[in-house]
Formats: C-alpha cells, structure tokens, sequence
C-alpha cells in the first residue's frame, strides 16, 4: 500500500518533537525565572511627588542617614522623616525655590507629602531596623549606594534568600555599628575578617528558622 | 492577603488595594438586596445570627464571582504604596513602636485600672495595671474585649431628635430653651456612678436644681450589698472579703470568681493561697463551700457545693447562723452539709469567711456579716471601709419604680438618661418605655442607638471611655484617672461633658474637667507633678477609703420568711459574655464560651437533668416560661449540677434593637424579669412550645469518661484533667504522674537534646479557676477571627487557647474541672514532619513555628495532632467578620495587633506562645548594650492576663525561672505524654481540699 | 479451519477464551467496526450516556470554581475532622486504578491467557481513575494556587526552600505521578499495533494522518514485533512493583500518624488487598455492560468474569482478615484510645458506615464460593457495584470517623457532607464515566494483536483434540 507519509516526515517530526519539548521547558523556566522577586522587584524607580535627591544630600552634602531617618537605632522601622526635619534647613537654605512648594505647603497646612514606598516587604515579614543596624549591618548591604542616586531605586531583591544568605554566614556584611551609615566604607582589609571578629565579640547568633522573621 | 495589616511605617500606611478587591466589594453590595436577605431567613430560618451569615452568602456571591475570577489578574501588578509622614510629628515619636497609656474600666460598681497599648495612635490591646489594687496586673475577659467597642462601627454615630438626626449645636441649643427652674420636673438617671468628677457634677447639679432627683439603676449593681451593710451596721459600708486569708470559706450564692465580681480582685486573692510550691503551701489551700442554685465558676470550684432554689439560700444562711450554736439535726444531704459547714466554719474560727452573692436580698449579707462576727472573722478576713461618697441618691429598682411612677404620673418633664439603657434593662412590670414616652423633655446619652434611644426624644452618641477623659473609683476608693487613646472616632461625648452642657451650658473638654476637679483636690504646691503621677502610675495617690470597724446589730436582723415553693423559681444570672446586655454587639465576647455551659451566640434556660427527665426536654427545645401575663419563649439547655426545681437564664440576650452583631441574639430574660422577682422570679410555669433552636456550643461532649458503647464493656476515665486531695497527694505525691502508666518509650532515633534558652509552659490546674480571661486576651494579641454561629456549629471555631471544662461524678451532682488549651509545642512534634511543605518546623528554642505565608492548607497537620489544638481558616474569617457588620477594612484592621500576621483564607494557625512578644524582647535586650538574652521578662498575653496567675512561661532550661520549678513538682504532667510528643506545655495535677465528713457522704 | 469439531465435555471443563466462528479477520472486524463505524451508526443510546457523563464534568468544573473562589468552607470539613470526602474520594479512585495495572502487568507476568479481552480496558480505567484521584490531593488544599507548584520539588532560588520529603503527602506526589507515567506508557504500548491496524484499514485521509501518527511507523515487521514484546515485558516489569508500591504510600499517610484508626501497621497489604478488591469490582462492572451495549459476548466470555470474581472472592477475604485483625490489635494493644476508636467505629455515631462497610466488602462476596453466583450476570454486576460501594465506605470509615472522636473529649465532633461535597463526587464519577466512554468509542477497546494471539492458539489446541476425538 502507499505510504501515509513522505520519508521527511521522519526527521520533521522529531524536529517538531524537540521543538515542542523546548518550548514547554522553556517557557515554564521563563513564567519561574521572571516571577521571581530578583527579576520584577529590582529597579523599581517611581517619581516621587517632590524630587528629592539623595546624592545631593546624604552623597555630596554628605548628610547622615540617621539625621533624617532618625529612627533606626531605636524602632522596627527607619521613618520617613516628617516635614518639619526638611523645613529645619529649607526654612534657611533656598527657602524661594519652587521645587520645594510642596514641602513648605505641607509644612503649612500639616498635610503628609504622599513619598511612595519602594523597598518593600510582605506583611508576614517582620524586618527590624533597630536590631540589624545596631548589629552591625550597614545600609547599602539592602539598600545599596543611595548616596549616588539622584532618585532611589530598588537595588537588591529583598527576597528571602538574600535575607537566608546573611542570616546563615552575616560576617561579610557586619562592620564596625558606628560605620554603618558610611555607604562609602572601604575596609582597609578584609571585610569577611572585620565580620568575623564582630559577629564573634558581639555574638551574633541571626535566627535561621520560621519565627525569627514570621509571626 | 485579604486584609492590608497597617504596619506603622510613618503615620499611616493603608496600601492601596489593587483593582481587583473593589470588584468584589460592589458584588458584595449587590448581595444585600431584600430578595437575598429573605433567602438567606428562608436558608435558617430559626436562627437570626445567620442573617449576619458568611459562608451562605459568600457562596452566592462566589457562584456569581467565579466568572469574573479573572479579575484578580490586576493583582499581579506591583500595587503602589504611599507612605504618609506625620508633616509635624511629636518629638521623639517612634513609629511602628507600641505606647502604653494607663486608664481605668468601670462596670457594675466596680473599677479596674488598666494600661492599654497602643500603635499609631489605635488602641489594640488591654492588659491590667499592676498597680492598682483591684486589678493587680490581670484583666477580665470583658475588660479586654472592650477595646473591640471602640471600632464598632454599630455604634451610635449620630445625634437624633425624635428619631431624626440632628447635631450638636441645635442640642446645645434645645438645652437651653429647656426652663428647668428648681429642678422640680427634672430627673436623672444613670448606672451606678464611681466618678469622683460626675459626682462633684451630680452634688452642684443636686445644689442648682434642689428639687431634682439623680436615680441610680443599674441590671446588675451592688445596691443589695449596700442594703445589708445598711441593715447589719446600720450604716453604710463597703464590704472587703480578703478571700486570701481566710481557710474556710461560705459562698452564698456568691460567684466571686464569675460573674458577681467584675473585676479580677477576688480571683487574684483567691488563688492567692491555692499555688502549691512547697510542703506548708498545702496547708495554705482555702476550702471553699458553694451554695446556690445555677452552676457557677464559683461551684466549680468549690470542694462542696450544695444546690438549692436561690430563694432557700436565705433559710439555709438562717438556720446556719443558728447552727453555729446549736449542732442542727436531720439526716439529709443539706443537713449533712449544713453540719459540716457549721462545724467547720467555727473551727476555723477568725480564719472563717461567710459572704453573700449581690443576687441576694439584704438580709441575707447581714446575716453573713453576723455570722462572720460570731465567729470572729469580721475586721480578719473582711474588712470594712467608708464609702467615698456619702450623696443621698436613690438606687436600685425601687428607686428606678418610685421614678417610672412620676414619669407616668407626668411630674417628670425633663430626664436626663447619662450611658444607661433602661428601656431595655428594666424589669418588665415598670414599662420603662411607656413611661418615658410621657416625659417632655427626655435626653438619652448611650453608646449605641439602642432600645432606650428610639424611646427617647433626643438622642446623643456617647464617648467609648477609650475616648474620652474621666476617672473611676474601685471599690476601696482608690480612683483611677481614665484616660482616652484615641479622639472620639464618631464624634461622640461623655457624661461629664454632657453634664457640663447641662450645668452651665458650655462645651467643656473632658480634660479640662477631669483635671479641674483633682487639681482643686490637691494642694496648689506641685498640681501637676500629682497630675502627671496619677496619669503615670494610674491610680491617685491619697484616695483609699478609711477603714472602719463597724459593729452588727443583730435585733435589727430577721430572715424573712421564705416564699413557698410554688412553681418553678426563674433565677436571673448575670451574662459572663455581655454582661446585662452592653457588650451584646461585642463580636469577641458573643464567641468566647460561657465558662460554664460552653455555649457560644445565645443564652438558654439552663434546667436541671432531673426535670430534663421529668418533663422529657432535649437541649435545643423551646419552652414558654410563664407566670400571669409575663410570658418568655426560650430554648433549654441540661445543666449539670442544677438545682432540682428552679431554672435560670443569662441577662444581656435578646436585645431588640443593637448593632448587626447583637441584635435578636438569644432570648430576653427581661421580659419575664419584674421589680418584685428581680433576681429570682417565683412561681413560674414551664410548658414546651414544640419548636427547636438550634445551640452552638463548642464543647459536645463533657465528660472524660467515654459515652457507654457497649454494655458489656467499661468506658475509660481518661487521665487529661488530673486531680487528688491533699491527703491523698501527701501519702503518695507521685499519684497525679501515676494516673497513666505511661509504658518505656524509646525511638529509632537519637534523641535531640535541648540546650540553652528552651521556652516551656506550665499550667497550674489547681490555681485556673476557668474563667475566660486568656481566651480573649489570646484574640485580642494575635488577631485571633470571628467565625460567627453558623461556623461554630460546623465546629470550625478558632480560639488558639480554648477552656476545656468536663464533668466529674453525677450527672445531677457533679464537680466541674477546667483545663485551658494552648499549643503544646511538642518537641517530637507530630504535625511537623506530615507538612508537606515546611510551614511548621521546629525553633531552636523549642517553639514549634508557624510560617502561615509557606502553608498551603492539607489540614494534615491538625488531623496528626493529639490535642487538635491548630486552627484553619476554612473561609475569609476576617473578610466575613467585615462583611457582617458591614465595615471598611480600614476601621477594622485598626484593632488588629501590627505584630501578627492577618492569616488569610486556607491556612492553618494556632498558639506560638506569642512568639512576636518573644522577638520584640529579644531585640530589645540585644540591643540595649548587647545582653545575651536568657528570656527573662517576656510574658505570653495568656500569662499576663491571667487573674489566677495559673501559666507560667519561660526557660525551661534556667532552673531559677518559674515554670522550670513549677516542672519539678512531682504533680507535674504531660498529657497524652505516652504518644512521646514531648509537650512543652505542661499541666500541674489540681490538688482539692475537701471535707472527709463531706467526702464519705 | 472454522469447521472444528468440538467435544463438549473439553469444552465443559476448559471452555475456549474466544468463541465465535474463531476467525481472526472477523475477530478485527468486530472491534475495529466499533472505532470505525460512523457517527450514525453508533447507537443513539450512546450519545446520549455521552451527553448525560459530559454534563456531569462541568458540573465538575463548576464545584471546583466555587472551591478555589470561596474556600474549603464550602465542604463539610472541621476541626477536628480535617480530611473527609475529599481525601476518601482520593483513596477510592486510586483504589480503582490498580485492578488496570494488576490486570495487565502482573497476570502478563503469569502468562494469563484470559486477560486479553479485558486488560486494555482495565488499563485505560487504571488512567481514568488515576485521573479522578489527582484532582483531590491538588484541590484539598487551602491554597491549590500554591500548592500546584510548591508540592513538587522545583528548585526555587528565592526561597531557598525545599519541600519536606519527611510527609507521606510528598511521597503521595511522587507515588501516584510515577503511577500515572507508567500506566500511561504502557497502555499506549499495548495500543500500537491495534492503531497501526487501523491505520492500514482506514478510508479516510483524516484517520490514516491521525491512527499514522499515533501508531509511530509501526510496520508489523519482526523487528517491531521482537522490540514490541521487549518494551511491552519490561514496562510489565516496572509496574508490577506499583501495584504494592503505591496503595502501600499512600496508606502511610495514615499510617505514619499518631491518631487511633489512622496508627496501624497493617495498612500497607490491607489497602494494596482492598486496592484490587474494588478494582476488580469496577473493572466487572464496566466489562458487563460494555459486553451487553457492545456485544461482546464472545470476547468476553463467562469464563473471564468468572476468574475475576474468584479474585474478588480472595481479595474481599483478605479485608475481611485486615478488619478482624485491626479489631484484635485494638484490644491487644491495651491502649484505651485505641480500644475505644474501634468500639466507636461498630457502635459509635458511625455504625452504619462501618456496618455497610462490613456488609458490602466481607459478607457479600461469601456468595462466590458457589460457582453458580460467579457465573450469574446479575448476581455479579450487583455485587460489583455494592462492592464498590463498600470500598467507598472503607475509606470513609478510616478517614472520617477515626478523626471525628480521638483523644480529647472535649474536641470530639461529627462530620457531615455538604452539597458541594456531594457534587464533587459525583462530577468526578461523571469524569471518569466520560472518559472511558470516549475511549470505548474511539480506541480499539480490546487488545486485537493480543486476543487474536490466544484465538489462533486455541484453534489449534482444539485441532490437536479433534485428532483424538478422531481416534476414539
């Protein structure tokens, strides 16, 4: 009888058959690789309603972060400052300048300046400030060099991993508590040894199981 | 999530939903048409709460929501969050950090300090001041719950004349048009004031308008208290029963540790002497007689219990008096008892204690105060103070009955209702709202917009006591400033304010009255240093009442002669959830179990198992309870331990017009309630109706002896709750750890060991009296959801520590043993290793973890868990819960704790012995110079709500800490301990102290 | 060769497995005319089962909607009764698989001739039912949204979590998916030259393409055949260990735990016995009616079913030992929990589950020992759906009522199904039902290689008699 099929067809369809298989593996990797915090959350850059440049302040001005941010040593959470900690240089220093009308607004009425939030973690995460940065670990290990951008931009993925990676080995990011908000720090040896000296005087034991950031 | 926590970032930081939430929100709203309500009523029929129900509704919404499922795709998208600084924020203010504040709870006459936590501003949790003497650290239930009142959007809102809204001004306004003149047509009424400044107010208003007359009324007050002071001693006194020195005590028809004491006071005393760490504590332990006719925390209790008609509890205090002279014949059980008592009330001589419940008339407290004088107990084992204020007020239902008839006989032209709601609280025979209708000029001031409002002609919303400034006395006259957290959310007043409006018609600030009033009290020199003080230490120095030793006169006092027993005697109890109806709309309190009958969403009337029998009732059958015209269709319930011929219900159900969630909820004992048969109403008869209702209950099945099988073969005692008497537990003290043989247990695999800081928990069974303090505290500090009837009775409640009460003995006599629940945290944990996915695994601290976000839900873990102690959230709880009372999450998620996760719908939660508190104090210490954290000085809220002081919680590896001795007692236990699950939390076998001539009867 | 004289005493003893005129072309006509008969030419009676089983599936779809949208509060499950229908449906349906595999890997091991009619249908029922029992463990979970991908051990970097190979419910994952695969394969195997048969009978274009492509460029060449038989022995091979090694799994879900009911050693052979027990049963149901609406009658012959219920008849028996034996450790373990779980199971609120249960799958079967009731049609479609039905009760009485009273009074409930509960159910059935009616339409139903095989041997044993008889 004739044949159904042409004798190509052998070798087409197990080129189609490879192609098929790829593409599926291909685009499952892609739907996992492109769903994680790494990829979506990294770069997140929005326009804040006043422009506020951290490389002119805490880079080249050379403003500590703690001046504005005042409550890390002591709360879970590094506020955003209020009005008033602006208004405290800006009632002086280019008090005219349009760009800042919003503030001085603010300032007047008491209305809140909608800042938008851009390092963000889940409600079930619990992250503490206080307890992080009076270990030793500095800003730029989550936020990176602030001091260099002119509008903040989400540099790490702040997603569990990163936090694991610390937690289970902190020494590369702990260093002297009083430099931490030195973005700039450039450790005259090894970094990983400065660590291991503090984690070891200060004993810090960071929590690797559930509770430790989940409650 | 379904709800945005409000974590304090700034001010605030409500995240902006994604599109997707709005949509169901407006399916929501389409759900609420009539057409759908009534299909809802046709769904349950016989149970109004269903109204309020999720999962039927829900599944409507969902069937007509499946297709646009899709919707939720928007969700995808990186939602934008903003982050509002306060633009001038308080100095030194640290956001997302609690601040605690003391204040003050004032209920039935009585007071207890508190210090309420607070986040951005939002009052969230309630705990005891340890300071102040009737609080000592502890909190009841409905004290803790009331933080949830604050965010009740049920509340009333608005000012109302004659059923319209209307505002404040054009109120100020109508005042003062009013012509009060002397004071003649004018009357107020209000609950028992403990106000020092509303006092002074009432004095000048009483000196203003000398013709007026302030009435005091409250459902459930201390006027029977006052009267027998008034009869024993011919004067007024307070009553102090120091229930911690004395080692024989006589309740009568007193439920100290319930429901007749609204602050933690008695039960702090109580168990004072009831914690057993070395040989001569066991000498301490207290015997406790019961006497009384409905099954009290009290009896449960107590070592003898004697149940009787409420109204023979005066004949039985009677003949005692008169026994303690002559030994008393007869051969029955209350002879036997009232013998026993007699004999052993002398030989304790001034160690004696006889007291007499509020729901008693006065002789009968006079005749326990000449009782304890006999014996030599009065100015011992209670104490006597002066009443801090001497004002002549009327109160009490006489009082409430002398003013209804002048409000009908028209001589009332103005009256002046301030946080009462006698509409709905007076006994049925007054006709409290007729008699209102008649008054010209009546004002009412309440929290909600409830039975009393519709009544009266202006209506005004007042303050939560969250939100305003006030003070309060506790009852030896130490007072409290109270002070607000938060600014009245719905714009609402106090009563002193209101008074203020109504003395000189000008809108004061509560603070400034509150402030006045003390400052006038103090010496010029150093006012606010003592101001300052009081607000910090939460108690004012300097206001405890003198002592007096008064004298009973013993010809002023005859025992009446007691009503026959005709009929059937209707006690009325106090309700341990809404009390007498002001906490019905309190979602936490209508699902936290009645200590007693477990029921959750109602009350019944509780009737004995014998007349169960007699007149074949089931639970859940309606019966009409009548007596003339008075009439009262209600379900019944068997209560154990009932007595025989008498029947009871819990006030505070019922209530015809409260918020979404109180409302038609049970039925109202006030209707068959009269000014003659106020507590115990005579003469009744019982008929059933032929309907059923239907009653949730938590706990099915109270015994710990299994249900019989098979005839042929004995059911099991099963050894979970553990007790012994003293004896007993002196001859042999490992008996309690012998009740369950437990067999040589040795796994395959090594053993872990446990160094270092390991948490653990000890549970003294013999201390916890039941009541349901740590339940609510629980809720109330890890945002623990309400489920609502219709879930319950599909058993799906979610209390993380649950109070497990069995009986012990005859169904008709027995005692009652009460065993609170939490996690144990296993060490060989059984639900850890079924997780498929690591949602549960074990801390090296010993704490057996939840990480709700990584849970997906099998349920596996609470099948394989012995104790069934984890949770799961079968539906959107918190969704629903909003849903009901129709609020915005926003006013909602106020109250919830920023600490814990708001677990979502198809995970499973339970007990982490607050692993948050744990984490803020690790922190804390770390961070303070760097201590190594050894775990002193964390307290779970179950802990340190307790009034018992029965948990304790700490390192069990630091032999100095608490629950590591407690552990070392040899009446220390596991449960189930033969399963090797190792449990963290342990359990103190429960040591009785009976009377052996009682015992061998 | 068709003009075989028979003697009906052989015949009595050792009737042939294929009866009919022996032909082997019309034995290919008769099954092919199945799949090539034209949409009118099936009987009406057939689109209408169709229709009827189709609708059940959506019905299906939509409870598993309402499921995912509102929760698992829309089932009757509570504390303390966490698993219910859900996890009995899962347990029944994967029960049901095994008779497939049983059928045709290990009585292909045993050279069991008979097993020819019926081991493509059995092995298609064992993918149904697989089918039917994976929906559970995916849509009982609270979040299934999560569940799809977290129970399998993808490597996430951004986590750094992995699942815990600890839980019998991973195990589950890799036990039924394993099944699945390998049921699959071999099924598909077993198809190939019948696919190439209807190829080569084919008249339309469409059908050679289609029957061309699935049949792989099977030639029926020796070559084919040799490498056929190869793969075909050891795909028998791997899946005969699956028959004891999945039911065995999957009753370590209970039997790992520590609650009384679940905690028993005895599960493993009890379940794989009860496995086969209700696989039989259903694989006896399907056949008879596929034999009446079909007309098989001589393909699948009295003989086949009566083999089968003698399977059944050792089977029941063997549950029947498992519940004597878990009655007697309950009592000889002197654990009062225990003691009272299984008390609670005869004569708690539950006593009528576990009475049918007793009833359906212990004493019905006894009816077998007659070999009258093994050759009664009626006798045996009846008992194969009480069977299945007792099986059903089995799970339940396990699952359910061991968790509804356990170790704390105080947390004793009760369980009862809600409509939800109730529709799933049947919208699986309705899947199940569906599926294999549209393989009954569309693939040869019997394996025409293989029964031709037998056909032929028979013939010439028979030709061998006829000499003899000749003599006599």
């Amino acid at each position: 009888m004739a044949a159904i099929f042409p004798k190509s067809s052998d070798i087409i369809l197990k080129v189609l058959g490879a192609v098929i298989g790829l593409g599926a593996v291909s685009t499952i990797g892609a739907y996992v690789y492109f769903s994680y915090p790494t990829v979506i959350d990294t770069g997140y850059q929005p326009e804040q309603p006043v422009a506020y440049s951290h490389k002119l302040h805490a880079g080249q001005l050379g403003l500590n972060c703690f001046y504005c941010h005042y409550t890390v040593y002591r709360g879970a959470y590094a506020a955003i400052p209020g009005t008033e900690i602006c208004m405290g240089c800006h009632q002086k220093v280019k008090d005219k300048s349009p760009r800042l009308e919003m503030v001085r607004q603010s300032y007047e009425t008491g209305e809140a300046i909608p800042w938008k939030k851009i390092h963000v973690l889940p409600d079930y995460v619990y992250f503490n400030h206080r307890a992080h940065v009076t270990a030793g670990v500095s800003c730029v290990s989550c936020h990176g060099r602030i001091d260099q951008m002119v509008e903040v931009r989400q540099e790490k993925p702040l997603n569990m991993a990163m936090c694991l990676e610390c937690h289970r080995d902190p020494a590369p990011n702990v260093r002297p508590a009083e430099l931490v908000t030195q973005l700039d720090w450039v450790p005259d040896r090894d970094p990983r040894e400065i660590g291991r000296e503090i984690v070891a005087q200060k004993h810090l034991n960071p929590p690797t199981n559930c509770s430790g950031c989940h409650r | 999530m379904s709800l945005v926590q409000i974590k304090g970032v700034g001010a605030t930081n409500a995240a902006s939903e994604p599109a997707a939430p709005e949509y169901w929100r407006s399916l929501d709203q389409l759900a609420d048409t009539p057409e759908f309500q009534q299909w809802v009523h046709r769904e349950f029929p016989d149970d109004a709460v269903a109204v309020l129900d999720g999962a039927s509704r829900r599944s409507m919404l969902k069937i007509m929501a499946a297709s646009f499922g899709l919707a939720g795709l928007a969700a995808c998208r990186r939602p934008e969050l903003r982050m509002a600084p306060q633009a001038r924020g308080r100095e030194d203010y640290v956001p997302g950090s609690p601040y605690n504040y003391t204040s003050a709870f004032a209920l039935g006459g009585h007071a207890a300090g508190l210090v309420v936590q607070t986040y951005e501003g939002r009052p969230s949790k309630i705990e005891g001041n340890p300071d102040h003497p009737s609080s000592l650290g502890a909190a009841t239930a409905l004290a803790q719950a009331s933080v949830l009142g604050v965010y009740d959007p049920d509340r009333s809102k608005m000012v109302m004349e004659g059923g319209k809204e209307s505002t404040w001004e054009k109120f100020e306004a109508a005042l003062k048009t009013l012509s009060l003149g002397d004071g003649s047509g004018l009357r107020f009424l209000s609950g028992t004031v403990i106000s020092p400044t509303l006092e002074s107010q009432r004095a000048e208003a009483l000196k203003k308008f000398p013709k007026a007359k302030w009435v005091e009324y409250e459902s459930i007050a201390r006027d029977n208290e006052r009267a027998g002071a008034m009869l024993a001693f011919g004067q007024a006194v307070d009553v102090h029963p120091q229930f911690d020195k004395a080692k024989v005590i006589l309740s009568l028809d007193f439920d100290f540790l319930g429901n007749d004491w609204p602050t933690p006071l008695a039960t702090k005393l109580f168990s004072k002497n009831r914690h057993v760490d070395s040989e001569e504590d066991l000498e301490k332990i207290s015997r406790l007689y019961v006497v009384e006719s409905q099954f009290s925390l009290t009896g449960a209790n107590a070592e003898h219990r004697l149940r009787m008609r409420g109204a023979d509890v005066q004949q039985f205090a009677a003949d005692l008096a008169g026994a303690l002279n002559a030994a008393p014949s007869g051969n029955d059980r209350r002879a036997k008892f009232l013998a026993a008592v007699a004999a052993d009330l002398k030989a304790a001589g001034k160690e004696a204690l006889v007291v007499a419940g509020p729901r008693q008339p006065a002789v009968v407290h006079a005749l326990a105060h000449q009782i304890n004088q006999a014996l030599g107990a009065a100015g011992e084992t209670v104490t006597f103070t002066k009443p801090a204020t001497t004002d002549r007020v009327e109160s009490g239902v006489d009082a409430l009955k002398t003013l209804t008839g002048e409000m009908t006989g028209g001589q009332v032209s103005t009256l002046i209702i301030l946080g009462a709601n006698p509409a709905y609280t007076a006994p049925a025979d007054l006709q409290f709202g007729a008699a209102l209708a008649k008054v010209a000029n009546s004002i009412h001031l309440g929290a909600e917009n409830d039975e009393t409002a519709a009544a009266a002609k202006w209506h005004l919303p007042e303050a939560h006591f969250l939100e305003a400034w006030g003070d309060a006395r506790s009852i030896d006259g130490v007072a409290a400033i109270q002070q607000p957290m938060i600014e009245p959310i719905f714009g609402g007043k106090s009563a002193i304010e209101v008074m203020a409006l109504v003395l000189d018609s000008k809108d004061k600030k509560g603070y400034d009255l509150v402030k006045s009033f003390w400052t006038s009290q103090w010496p010029a020199a150093g006012q606010d240093n003592t101001w300052k003080k009081a607000l910090n230490d939460g108690i004012v120095a300097g206001t405890k009442s003198a002592e007096v030793k008064p004298a009973v006169d013993s010809k002023r006092i005859q025992a009446a002669p007691v009503a026959a027993a005709s009929g059937i005697e209707v006690g009325f109890l106090p309700s341990a959830t809404t009390w007498d109806g002001r906490f019905a709309n309190n979602a936490w309190m209508q699902e936290a179990p009645d200590p007693i009958t477990k029921l959750v969403w109602g009350n019944v009337v509780l009737v004995s198992p014998a007349m169960a029998r007699e007149r074949n009732l089931k639970d859940g059958d309606m019966v009409a309870l009548t007596r003339g015209n008075l009439k009262l269709e209600a379900a019944v319930m068997t209560q154990p331990g009932h007595a025989a011929n008498a029947v009871s219900i819990a006030l505070g159900y019922g209530r015809p017009r409260s918020g979404t969630v109180g409302t038609d909820v049970g039925f109202n004992a006030g209707l068959i309630r009269t000014s003659d048969g106020f507590w115990f109403g005579q003469g009744f008869s019982m008929a059933p109706t032929g309907a059923k209702h239907i009653l949730a209950n938590t706990q099915e099945h109270g015994s710990m002896e299994e249900p019989q099988l098979l005839a042929s073969i004995k059911p099991h005692h099963r050894p979970l709750v553990r007790e012994t008497t003293i004896e007993e537990y002196k001859k042999n003290a490992k008996i309690i750890e012998e009740m369950n043989e437990v067999p040589e247990l040795d796994s395959i695999y090594p053993q872990r060991t446990w160094e270092g800081l390991q948490w653990g928990m000890a549970i003294d069974l013999g201390a916890c009296t039941g009541c349901n303090a740590c339940v609510v505290a629980c809720q109330a500090e890890n945002n623990v959801p309400v489920v609502g009837k219709d879930q319950v009775l599909r058993g799906r409640e979610m209390h993380w520590i649950r109070m497990d009460r069995y009986y012990v003995g005859s169904v008709d006599d027995p005692r009652a043993v009460e065993q609170p629940i939490p996690c144990m945290q296993c060490e060989n944990a059984p639900c850890e290793n079924v997780c498929p996915v690591q949602a549960t695994t074990h801390s090296p601290e010993g704490l057996n973890d939840m990480a709700y976000n990584r849970c997906v839900g099998t349920r596996y873990c609470a099948n394989n868990c012995p104790y069934k102690v984890r949770h799961f959230n079968f539906l959107d709880w918190h969704k629903n819960f909003l849903e009901r009372r129709r609020i915005e999450p926003e006013l909602m998620s106020m109250v919830y704790n920023p600490d814990v996760t708001v677990r979502m719908r198809g995970i499973m939660e339970k007990c982490t012995y607050c692993v948050q508190r744990i984490q803020e104090a690790r922190i804390s210490t770390k961070t303070d110079g760097r201590k190594e954290f050894t775990g002193e000085g964390v307290l779970t809220a179950c802990q340190q709500t307790c009034p018992a002081d029965a948990i304790a919680f700490g390192n069990i590896n630091d032999p100095n800490s608490k629950v590591a001795k407690l552990k070392k007692q040899e009446r220390n236990y596991a449960m189930l301990a033969e399963l090797d699950v190792r449990p963290r939390t342990t359990y103190l076998g429960r040591l009785r102290n009976p009377n052996p001539d009682l015992e061998a009867s | 060769m068709s003009s075989v004289v028979q003697d009906p005493q052989l015949l009595e003893l050792n009737p042939p497995l294929v009866q009919g005129t022996g032909d082997l072309h019309d034995l290919t006509d008769q099954i092919s005319s199945v799949v090539e008969a034209q949409v009118f030419e099936t009987p009406l009676k057939y689109w209408i089962t169709l229709a009827c089983t189709a609708s059940i599936v959506l019905l299906l779809g939509a409870m598993l909607t309402y499921l995912v949208n509102t929760g698992i509060g829309v089932w009757g499950n509570n504390r303390p009764v966490g698993w219910a229908w859900d996890i009995t449906n899962f347990v029944f349906w994967i029960g049901i698989g095994h008779a497939g595999t049983l059928i045709s890997a290990i009585l292909f091991l045993f050279r069991q001739k008979w097993r020819t009619s019926i081991n493509r249908s059995a092995e298609a029922m064992t993918l149904f039912a697989v089918m039917c029992a994976g929906i559970f463990p995916l849509f009982h979970t609270g979040r299934p949204w999560r569940a799809f991908y977290w129970l399998f051990p993808i490597p996430n970097t951004d986590l750094n979590l992995w699942q815990n190979f600890r839980s019998p419910l991973i195990w589950d994952v890799f036990a039924v998916s394993t099944y699945f695969t390998v049921s699959l394969l071999f099924w598909f195997t077993g198809l190939v030259p019948d696919l190439a048969t209807l190829r080569d009978r084919a008249t339309t274009k469409v059908r050679q393409v289609v029957f061309g492509l699935l049949s792989l460029g099977w030639r029926g060449s020796a070559r084919h055949w040799r490498h056929y038989e190869q793969a075909y022995l050891i795909l028998a091979g791997i899946s005969t260990p699956l028959v004891l090694s999945v039911h065995s799994v999957v009753s370590f879900d209970f039997a790992t735990s520590v609650i009384p009911g679940w905690h028993t050693t005895i599960f493993p052979p009890y379940f794989v016995a009860g496995a086969i027990f209700s696989g039989f049963a259903c694989v006896m149901t399907l056949l008879l009616i596929a034999r009446w609406t079909l007309n098989l009658q001589n393909l699948i012959t009295i003989k086949h079913l009566d083999n089968m219920n003698k399977i059944i008849l050792v089977t029941g028996s063997i549950v029947g030992y498992a519940y004597c034996t878990e009655f007697f450790i309950a009592w000889y373990s002197g654990s009062i929990y225990e003691r009272f779980t299984f008390l609670n199971r005869a004569f708690g609120p539950y006593w009528w589950a576990a009475w049918s249960m007793y009833t359906c799958n212990v004493f019905i079967p006894q009816l077998y020992w007659f070999r009258k009731m093994r050759t009664n049609l009626w006798v045996m479609f009846i008992i194969s759906i009480t069977t299945n039905i007792g099986m059903w009760f089995e799970r339940f009485v396990i699952i359910a009522t061991s968790l509804t009273r356990d170790f704390l009074p105080s947390s004793w409930g009760y369980f009862s199904p809600t409509w939800v509960d109730i529709c799933t159910f049947i919208g699986t059935i309705g899947l199940f039902l569906t599926m294999f009616l549209l393989f009954a339409r569309f693939l040869p139903m019997i394996a025409i290689s293989e029964v031709k095989g037998v056909a032929s041997h028979e013939k010439h044993a028979f030709a061998g008699q006829e000499g003899k008889v000749s003599h006599r």
